[in-house]
């Protein structure tokens, strides 16, 4: 856990009166919303279909017990009793007051959590890998940077009205949970051939309307030279980002219509400038950070107790453990994931119950820590093995221990026309039809990892460009129809879907999944070739001829 | 941004004005008594472009009591009742399509 010193927590309580105020002025008239709309939207604030929709910023995904009860707390007295974890390591609440967001703000602020920058042409929450600090193979914490990008990017004077939003990924890890190629920035940090930790930094990633894979801008850069780099990509493009077309407003059409290779040599031009400025980065600066993270404690424990061999006769318990533990860089601990995904249920969404219920279940068995992750699950990072059968029991009774964890019935969606003014078609009910089409473990396990995205617009919050299969919400003659997409990917080998055809209408969709996945199970080559890499060696047309030939 | 009222207003059939309460963001429809209501069957109903534009210019107007506020299509059945005219509105005006996490 990382904690906020005296500047932090001004800075998030100045926040909290200054909104207060705004409030107080739009609900007397005193502001317009022309003139108040920028300053709700600096707080997370929307309007949606319903009502106001609050979102708030769980930086690089490390949520404390403590800030996870307040969430659960605002959920239930300003909300409706849940919330809704995002595809951006945020949360949002659906049906809060506007007169009464300064209070929840407040509430907030009094454990370190906030909502500035989730929204705006600003840069957003700076995101990461669920498992930091815990990845067995980690080259470190990347926490520690994700950190130091927040403190510099928050209310950076430059940056505060940039062409577009601007998303920072980072990981540390050679398989990356974080999406980072699909990031405005991506960083990934690695060693070089003399052994030196930096970045391989990554630029002009994004979903959206017009989706691109990032591309590699420069392939190392040295830790101490982080800020000022970085600082150079968002110049070149604040200066040369398009205003005039929201739509052409993203890092992502200027890195294609320049060419990475003009862009980055804008970039290496603007850096040259300034890469030994105050924004260089000494070791006493980045040790100042780390020493903020505090680790826990961990012991010296067995890698298999008696605990988890006695449990391993218990079926559901293994095929809980089987897919939802992982590996821990400590021996003796595990990383749990905890499925916000049953069957029927919205993907994302915990009640603040649930909330509760995980706090004291992280205090219990995960030194008082949560993480959030992308794809809208929970984790516990440091989860001593032994205790496993206690907490997948404990899991079990509050209906957080589904075993479907990167099965075809974790679903990441939107929350589609259900909830937002942008939407053109319902997400959550298309997730929920197919967790029940799939329900049955055996056969999601025989399927084997499958990622379903689902977006109910072109905006594409639930990333289905890089679903293994992607499902895109239309509207067509005032009816809901589908666009569908297989072959797309988020990790380090990420890739846009392809279109299989022609949109099938709301009803149609849950077949038509099914039938590429009985397509899929007729042509995999062996039991343990994943559909990605089915879909990839043998292309989109077996998979089209099986869902168009009989419509 | 373009204002509401400068946008070109072309409307097929009976229409409303819909927009969000200010201080809560729950759903509101412009009334015949230049007013709002939460219930969709008190809304003034407009059949022309000039109505629907007099009507928004009325809601837009009320800028601190309703915010967003947009002409939406309806149908009038046999009995009179409205109901919304597409997909989008009769989630605003029914709640969402699905069971929600908590019961209210």
């Amino acid at each position: 856990m990382y904690a906020y010193d005296e500047i932090d927590r001004t800075l998030i309580n100045e926040r909290v009166t200054e909104f207060r105020d705004q409030v107080k002025r739009r609900l007397s008239g005193e502001l317009t919303e022309d003139e108040f709309k920028s300053l709700r939207l600096m707080n997370g604030v929307y309007l949606q279909l319903h009502a106001y929709m609050f979102r708030v910023a769980i930086p690089y995904g490390t949520l404390s017990s403590e800030q996870m009860r307040r969430l659960a707390h605002v959920a239930r007295r300003y909300d409706r009793g849940y919330g809704h974890f995002t595809t951006r390591q945020n949360i949002q609440f659906n049906w809060i007051k506007l007169a009464e967001l300064p209070d929840a703000l407040a509430d907030l602020a009094e454990v370190g959590i906030h909502a500035m920058q989730t929204s705006g042409n600003c840069t957003r929450n700076i995101t990461s890998d669920q498992w930091a600090g815990v990845a067995p193979g980690e080259i470190e914490d990347p926490r520690i940077w994700a950190e130091l990008l927040r403190q510099y990017s928050t209310l950076h004077p430059e940056f505060s009205f940039l062409p577009r939003k601007f998303k920072f990924a980072i990981t540390a890890s050679e398989h990356d949970r974080a999406a980072i190629k699909v990031h405005d920035i991506g960083l990934r940090l690695h060693k070089n051939a003399d052994g030196e930790t930096g970045f391989e930094v990554l630029v002009g990633g994004g979903l959206g309307r017009t989706p691109f894979i990032g591309k590699t801008i420069k392939s190392f850069v040295p830790g101490r030279d982080l800020l000022s780099y970085v600082e150079a990509i968002l110049r070149v493009y604040n200066q040369y980002g398009r205003r005039d077309n929201i739509y052409k407003a993203r890092i992502k059409i200027l890195v294609h219509e320049l060419g990475i290779e003009k862009f980055a040599q804008e970039v290496e031009d603007e850096w040259l400038q300034m890469r030994d400025s105050a924004l260089t980065l000494d070791d006493a600066d980045v040790e100042d950070i780390r020493s903020r993270f505090t680790y826990p404690a961990y012991e010296k424990l067995p890698h298999m107790p008696d605990e988890l061999k006695k449990a391993a006769h218990e079926p559901h318990f293994e095929a809980w453990r089987k897919n939802s533990v992982a590996l821990h860089k400590v021996p003796g601990y595990a990383i749990v994931t905890l499925s916000l995904k049953p069957v029927g249920g919205p993907p994302g969404d915990a009640t603040a119950d649930q909330m509760d219920a995980i706090a004291d279940l992280a205090d219990k068995y995960s030194f008082g820590e949560i993480r959030v992750g992308h794809e809208q699950n929970l984790a516990l990072p440091h989860v001593a093995r032994r205790d496993l059968p206690a907490l997948w029991r404990a899991l079990d009774k509050i209906g957080l221990a589904t075993p479907n964890v990167n099965l075809v019935t974790d679903i990441i969606a939107c929350p589609g026309l259900d909830y937002c003014a942008l939407a053109n078609a319902r997400s959550i009910p298309i997730a929920q039809e197919l967790t029940r089409r799939f329900a049955n473990h055996d056969t999601a396990n025989l399927i084997g990892r499958l990622h379903i995205n689902i977006s109910g617009c072109i905006n594409a919050c639930g990333h289905h460009h890089v679903g293994h299969i992607g499902i895109l919400g239309v509207e067509k003659n005032g009816e809901e129809f589908y666009q569908i997409t297989i072959g797309g990917r988020a990790d380090e080998n990420a890739a846009v879907g392809t279109l299989i055809g022609p949109a099938v209408p709301y009803g149609e969709v849950a077949d038509v999944v099914e039938d590429i996945v009985e397509a899929y199970l007729a042509l995999r080559a062996r039991p343990d070739e994943l559909f990605i890499d089915a879909v990839k060696r043998l292309g989109v047309e077996p998979f089209r001829e099986r869902v168009y030939a009989t419509r | 941004m373009t204002s509401p009222l400068q946008q070109k207003i072309k409307i097929t059939g009976p229409s409303i004005v819909t927009a969000n309460r200010t201080w809560d963001g729950v759903v509101i429809y412009r009334t015949a008594s230049n007013g709002w209501s939460t219930d969709i069957s008190n809304a003034a109903i407009v059949r022309t472009a000039d109505e629907a534009r007099a009507l928004l210019a009325e809601s837009v107007a009320d800028d601190v009591g309703a915010i967003g506020a947009y002409i939406a299509p309806v149908e009038i059945k046999d009995s009179g009742e409205i109901e919304p005219g597409n997909l989008r509105e009769h989630i605003r005006s029914a709640g969402v399509t699905i069971d929600l996490p908590v019961p209210a």
